[in-house]
């Protein structure tokens, strides 16, 4: 086998292992899926009513338009949440005695992370999926073509891939699993400052210029663009340009904790 | 990726290694004939962790000429790899995985293929005795077991030298007995063995050779019996039937000491058979009637105190373990 071989081989033996552990132990990924379904019924049923009448251009407004703006919302919201899956299994793995062993053996370099990675966007999707579906039982309806939805779905896998770097780097930094848990909480936060649940446009000056440049706007309007019809030319293009700047620093951020880790260290 | 066999599976020339302020190894020198069992004793924090770390490439020493199968640590960390095996103090195994499936884990990332991957985990299971847990999740394993399944996940890529960090730690007697059996049987099957202790009396049970490290240095290197005829402690001790022949002969050799309520009369020397004869022509010519004669040789305890100055730091837990393996 050559060496890219090899690589792919380690890889895929990573990304089995960790589907196993997300497949034997389902918690997290239903804690993961369960926040942004507890969002998506908070904020349809009991925010919803009122946010709707404010919409305005939205049709007819209530609790059915609101519906209609605030699932992209969720979706984003979602692949957030589902990232701080990987901060736990990355630190979950850094802090146990089996790290050490892959370490002494002749594998392939970064199929350790590639293996969390993957899983956790395959984890990611699932749950989105699951996210979707709650959203069509509740009334979601789109117009979006088949074409568009694909597009929303790489939309999201993309973000999705670049938080979870960002959240594995996050995971490799962290001296202890409980941590982990806690640093990447911040990314549940920025939806709310975004145009995820309310438009930038109600926020006072500040906060809504913050909202507007910060990446969970952009990559919200675009999904909300592709879903639910609206401009996603430009933000589209800040979205994806956002999405690879994060993925990339946080790659190499993550491969630099991941090498160094431990060298400075007794035991 | 092969054994170079006219070097030594272990070479170790001037290892240093700091953390910070703290000097964790101090110049190591030692060397590890192929196929020998190695032992490394020394008290907690003596440095013997740092030193399996760098040798099994997980950390780089400061300086310091290392070569593992002929292949050089620092240059060549990946052909090492694929020759060692490492069993750490630690549990290394994955909690969230049956036994099988952690075999099997160690099997694909050793590339052996899905026949001989399958063959290769069945073969240590039935060898190590874990068959009937293979598919429990680890939760279910005692002690003991895990440390077999750690050895065996070690053993899955057929090492030829394999490192164990502190490998009976914790383990209870019978466990600890079993563990030494396999490390024998490895031995035996031409594995270089490189073990780590604070147990005395473990490396004077399994080791070749055994090297004493203090505050980062070998203080002490050579085989058990050659460590303990290095230092004073062994005494001949004589047993006598009546006092009268016990006052008799302790007046005639110098240096004894007589324990008159067990009519007992230690004498200090290293055993060799010259002193020995001398003794017993002494007692000849003097018609002194000695009921029984035994060698003691010093054991790895004296030898630590002897070449350290001071005693294992953990004197609690060495007592133990005697009391537990006579």
């Amino acid at each position: 086998m050559t060496s890219l071989a090899y690589t792919v081989a380690d890889s895929a033996t990573m990304l089995r292992r960790n589907l196993k552990h997300q497949l034997r132990y389902p918690s997290l990924t239903l804690m993961l899926a369960g926040m942004p379904i507890v969002f998506l019924l908070l904020f349809v049923y009991i925010f919803g009513g009122q946010l709707g009448t404010g919409l305005g251009g939205h049709g007819a407004g209530g609790r059915g338009a609101y519906l209609t703006y605030v699932v992209p919302g969720i979706l984003i919201i979602t692949v957030a949440s589902a990232a701080l899956g990987t901060a736990i299994s990355v630190a979950t793995d850094m802090t146990g005695g089996i790290i050490d062993r892959f370490r002494t053996m002749a594998i392939s370099r970064g199929a350790v992370l590639t293996g969390h990675v993957i899983g956790s966007l395959l984890q990611t999707l699932a749950v989105l999926v699951l996210v979707v579906g709650v959203s069509l039982a509740l009334g979601f309806r789109s117009h979006a073509s088949a074409l568009e939805w694909l597009a929303a779905a790489g939309m999201l896998a993309l973000f999705a891939f670049a938080l979870i770097w960002l959240s594995a780097a996050l995971g490799l930094a962290a001296k202890s699993v409980e941590t982990a848990s806690n640093t990447p909480m911040f990314l549940t936060l920025l939806p709310f400052l975004s145009s995820a649940f309310v438009a930038t446009a109600t926020m006072p000056a500040g906060l809504r210029q913050f909202a507007e440049y910060e990446p969970f706007t952009p990559v919200t309007q675009t999904i909300r663009g592709l879903l639910t019809g609206g401009p996603t030319g430009t933000q589209a293009i800040v979205a994806i340009a956002w999405s690879i700047g994060i993925a990339l620093a946080s790659y190499l951020w993550a491969v630099r904790l991941y090498n160094r880790r431990r060298a400075t260290t007794p035991n | 990726m092969t054994i170079n066999t006219s070097a030594p599976a272990i070479s170790a020339r001037a290892v240093r290694k700091s953390f910070g302020g703290h000097v964790a190894l101090d110049g190591v020198d030692l060397t590890v004939g192929e196929g020998t069992i190695f032992a490394l004793l020394g008290p907690n924090g003596a440095g013997k962790t740092t030193m399996v770390r760098i040798l099994s490439t997980l950390i780089a020493a400061d300086a310091g000429d290392i070569h593992v199968g002929g292949h050089d640590v620092a240059r060549d960390p990946d052909s090492v790899r694929a020759l060692i095996g490492v069993t750490g103090q630690f549990s290394a195994v994955d909690n969230y995985l049956t036994g099988e499936e952690n075999l099997r884990l160690m099997a694909d990332l050793r590339h052996l293929g899905r026949q001989a991957g399958r063959r290769r985990v069945a073969e240590l299971l039935e060898r190590f005795d874990l068959s009937g847990a293979a598919r429990k999740p680890l939760s279910a394993y005692s002690g003991g077991m895990r440390r077999k399944l750690d050895l065996a996940m070690t053993l899955v890529g057929d090492p030829a030298v394999i490192f164990l960090d502190e490998p009976t730690t914790g383990l209870d007697p019978r466990s600890r007995r079993t563990m030494w059996q396999i490390i024998r049987e490895l031995a035996g099957d031409g594995v270089t063995i490189f073990l780590t202790t604070q147990y005395l009396d473990e490396a004077d049970q399994l080791a070749d050779r055994v090297a004493v490290l203090d505050h980062g240095r070998i203080v002490a290197e050579g085989t058990p019996a050659e460590l303990k005829r290095r230092i004073p402690g062994g005494h001949i001790q004589l047993q006598f039937a009546e006092p009268n022949a016990l006052r008799a002969a302790a007046a005639m050799i110098p240096n004894a000491t007589p324990d008159n309520d067990q009519l007992i009369l230690q004498i200090p020397g290293d055993g060799s058979v010259a002193s020995l004869r001398r003794l017993l022509n002494e007692l000849d010519d003097t018609s002194i009637d000695v009921e029984h004669l035994s060698i003691h040789s010093p054991d790895l305890d004296d030898v630590f105190f002897a070449v350290t100055g001071h005693a294992t730091t953990e004197p609690a837990t060495g007592q133990e373990e005697k009391v537990l393996q006579p």
